[in-house]
């Protein structure tokens, strides 16, 4: 089924209009990766296909620079994206007892995405907010000091 | 011109926005000017270090008094009793000591904590960074002109190498050297980089500062431009940082709107362009010749050094990259002169460093100090000593790539020369302190997996280095590591630091060593006799869970 973006577009079409919006230059790879995963929630194939026919990139490099980035994903991700720190700060201040938790409650491995697509818990290197450790973030809501007892209740927060 | 009598503040970090920061300042306007105040109080949008539970926070100036947490429900009554009446609502007061994980600071006034110098962070938490006038109200754009006005480039790059000002990013390499570098390169096109992917675990200074004072770097890199001849500059920010990048955007529109920022700056025929370039998750970025081929639209792996990028750096030009603690010391440098600068510090290591305190303290948070204070004191004095009163018994300085210092080096100033003395590294400033339940395997554990995953996985030894070190840490962690492994751990740990290309690989194997250095004993007891002193790995019977 082709992934439909915002206004009713394709996705050729819109990868064709940031390309036009934004110059065809090889500086302008990232953010317009960027945007296409935020958009679309991951980049496809057909996006990378377009964008190497618009930018005149081969769809290798593309790919290799989508894959190498942590925010870049070449994978469909759910509507709602959890980041767990795993970074030691997090780690000394209990984090490991809070992934626990976030992975009973989810019944999600590693990276995995819930068969409903709700969910895609993925661990993260540290992301700036170590004052209140341990961080996890849901979209771009930031959680600290979390506890394990905490970690469902913060999921409720999510449709 | 209108007298201010009083001045409130609401923190405006994500977390406090998630709380509903912004509905407290509209409330406050609102508020305010239903009792008529609106001409001597204003209310500021302000940076601060989150921490949920409190937040957000209003604090009102000059009687330095913190309220938290505010919900719009309670600004009637807050303005009416203390901005009206002038009676401080104590039901709603907190202490600065309360606030762990945020900046322990209210200026000079009540709630100072000890020898706290601020440069850096001179405006962090006062200024409203969204407001360009707040910062012109605090002397902002003043060392641009002054620069622009009095000094040459060559005034401008020996004032800085005067101040001994030293890169912040981690090295420690004198500023002003680089800076004249460059401008010594060949070429009619060179670039100013800041240097804003920080991704250090333990370490969010940078982004304290891009979020709170935005336009003391722009200001800082057209100085830096001015001195080495460039015209154009980026700062690339890390893609997590989002209200950092939203700050800086709408400060380089405003300075651009006011002439700051463009052709012809102060009527000089110097002109300067800024792009921000956003990061999109990789902390090999922080490398600045891995950040250059990420803004070229690469995948973030360094390049062989020589060429530096002071001679080839962004599109093969000669680029300047500076850190954004670098970068917010240069207007006060140029503001009050080397001799001031040279004054605060160590004779080597002049000038202050912002640390962040983390681990098993009962204050963690952020501080900035001159240089040279010892690891004994941040601890006792500025994160009220261990928490539960346990023991120390480490702490890492400088984030995942940082050394492992152990009790016996707690009083070493902490400065550049020192501590390389000492064999160590000052690194970032993250401060991570750890006490007797945390254990040394179980810690490089987390480390490696850490380097493990970021490696970029251009060189062998990095790649594959980072990887099998975490694999012989797991096996020592699960009861069946050997006395072989232990050799095999430190022949990695010296290989990674010798052979590695970049910084990366070369730091990634320093926190072994020190393991190795100074707990050997302790990683022994895992390998011999099947025992994790520390009660933590799997061997010992508790059920641990792996990430991995």
């Amino acid at each position: 089924m082709p992934v439909e973006v915002k206004g009713g577009q394709d996705v050729r079409s819109f990868v064709r209009t940031l390309v036009e919006e934004q110059g065809s230059e090889k500086a302008e790879l990232i953010p317009i990766l960027h945007e296409i995963n935020h958009e679309l929630g991951y980049i496809s194939d057909e996006a990378i296909q377009e964008l190497s026919d618009r930018m005149h990139i081969p769809t290798s490099h593309i790919f290799s620079v989508a894959t190498f980035y942590r925010m870049l994903s070449t994978e469909p991700r759910g509507r709602h994206v959890i980041q767990f720190c795993e970074s030691a700060p997090c780690h000394v201040a209990g984090g490991r007892q809070v992934w626990q938790s976030l992975q009973k409650e989810l019944g999600l491995e590693k990276g995995e995405t819930s068969a409903d697509e709700k969910w895609t818990l993925i661990t993260t290197s540290c992301l700036g907010v170590c004052g209140i450790g341990p961080v996890i973030i849901i979209d771009h809501d930031i959680y600290g000091n979390v506890t394990p007892e905490q970690v469902p209740n913060l999921l409720k927060n999510y449709d | 011109m209108k007298a201010i009598r009083s001045m409130v503040l609401v923190s405006g970090d994500q977390v406090s926005l998630n709380h509903g920061a912004l509905e407290v300042f509209n409330a406050l306007q609102q508020q305010l000017a239903a009792f008529g105040l609106e001409e001597e109080i204003t209310v500021s949008m302000v940076n601060d270090v989150n921490k949920p539970g409190l937040d957000p926070l209003v604090l009102v100036y000059p009687d330095a008094v913190i309220y938290g947490s505010v919900t719009p429900e309670d600004v009637p009554h807050l303005v009416e009793e203390h901005l009206y009446k002038g009676r401080v609502v104590a039901e709603k007061q907190i202490s600065p000591y309360d606030l762990t994980g945020r900046i322990a600071w209210l200026s000079a006034r009540k709630g100072t904590l000890p020898a706290e110098h601020r440069i850096v962070l001179k405006n962090v938490g006062l200024i409203d960074p969204e407001n360009i006038d707040d910062y012109i109200l605090h002397d902002g754009y003043e060392a641009l002109a002054k620069v622009l006005r009095e000094m040459t480039p060559e005034d401008t790059i020996n004032e800085i190498k005067a101040s001994g000002l030293r890169g912040r990013g981690g090295a420690g390499f004198p500023t002003g050297l680089k800076w004249q570098f460059v401008a010594g390169a060949k070429g009619e096109k060179k670039y100013v980089i800041c240097n804003a992917d920080e991704s250090e675990p333990g370490t969010f200074k940078d982004r304290l500062v891009l979020e709170g004072d935005p336009h003391s770097i722009i200001e800082a890199m057209m100085i830096g431009a001015y001195a080495v001849g460039a015209n154009e500059g980026f700062v690339y920010i890390r893609g997590e940082y989002r209200l950092a990048i939203h700050r800086m955007q709408k400060a380089i529109e405003q300075a651009e709107a006011y002439g700051l920022l463009g052709d012809n700056i102060f009527g000089t025929d110097f002109s300067f362009k800024l792009h921000i370039h956003a990061g999109a998750g990789a902390y090999i970025c922080g490398e600045e010749t891995a950040l250059i081929e990420s803004i070229e639209g690469n995948r973030g792996e360094p390049r062989p050094r020589p060429p530096y990028p002071t001679t080839a750096g962004l599109w093969q030009k000669p680029t300047l990259v500076n850190n954004v603690e670098t970068l917010a010391n240069i207007t006060a440098i140029i503001r009050n002169g080397a001799a001031w600068y040279k004054a605060i510090g160590t004779t080597s290591s002049p000038g202050t460093k912002v640390y962040t305190i983390l681990g098993n303290v009962n204050v963690t948070g952020l501080i900035e100090v001159p240089m040279g204070i010892t690891l004994r004191e941040v601890v006792s004095i500025y994160a009220k000593g261990m928490k539960d009163g346990a023991n120390f018994k480490l702490a890492q300085t400088g984030g995942s790539s940082g050394s492992i210092i152990p009790a016996s080096l707690q009083d070493t100033p902490m400065d550049f020369d020192s501590f390389s003395k000492a064999g160590v590294s000052l690194g970032s400033g993250a401060l991570l302190i750890c006490n007797e339940d945390v254990c040394v395997v179980d810690l490089a554990k987390v480390l490696l997996n850490f380097f493990r995953f970021e490696s970029c996985g251009k060189c062998n030894p990095c790649r594959i280095g980072n990887r099998r070190s975490y694999e012989v840490l797991c096996n020592i962690a699960e009861g069946v590591g050997t006395e072989q492994d232990l050799k095999d751990l430190q022949m990695m740990a010296d290989q990674l630091y010798q052979l590695s290309n970049c910084g990366l690989g070369q730091t990634a194997g320093s926190p072994l060593r020190d393991i190795l250095a100074h707990f050997r004993a302790e990683v022994e007891a895992h390998i011999k006799l099947k025992v994790c002193p520390a009660g933590v790995c799997p061997m010992s019977g508790h059920r641990v869970y792996q990430i991995d």
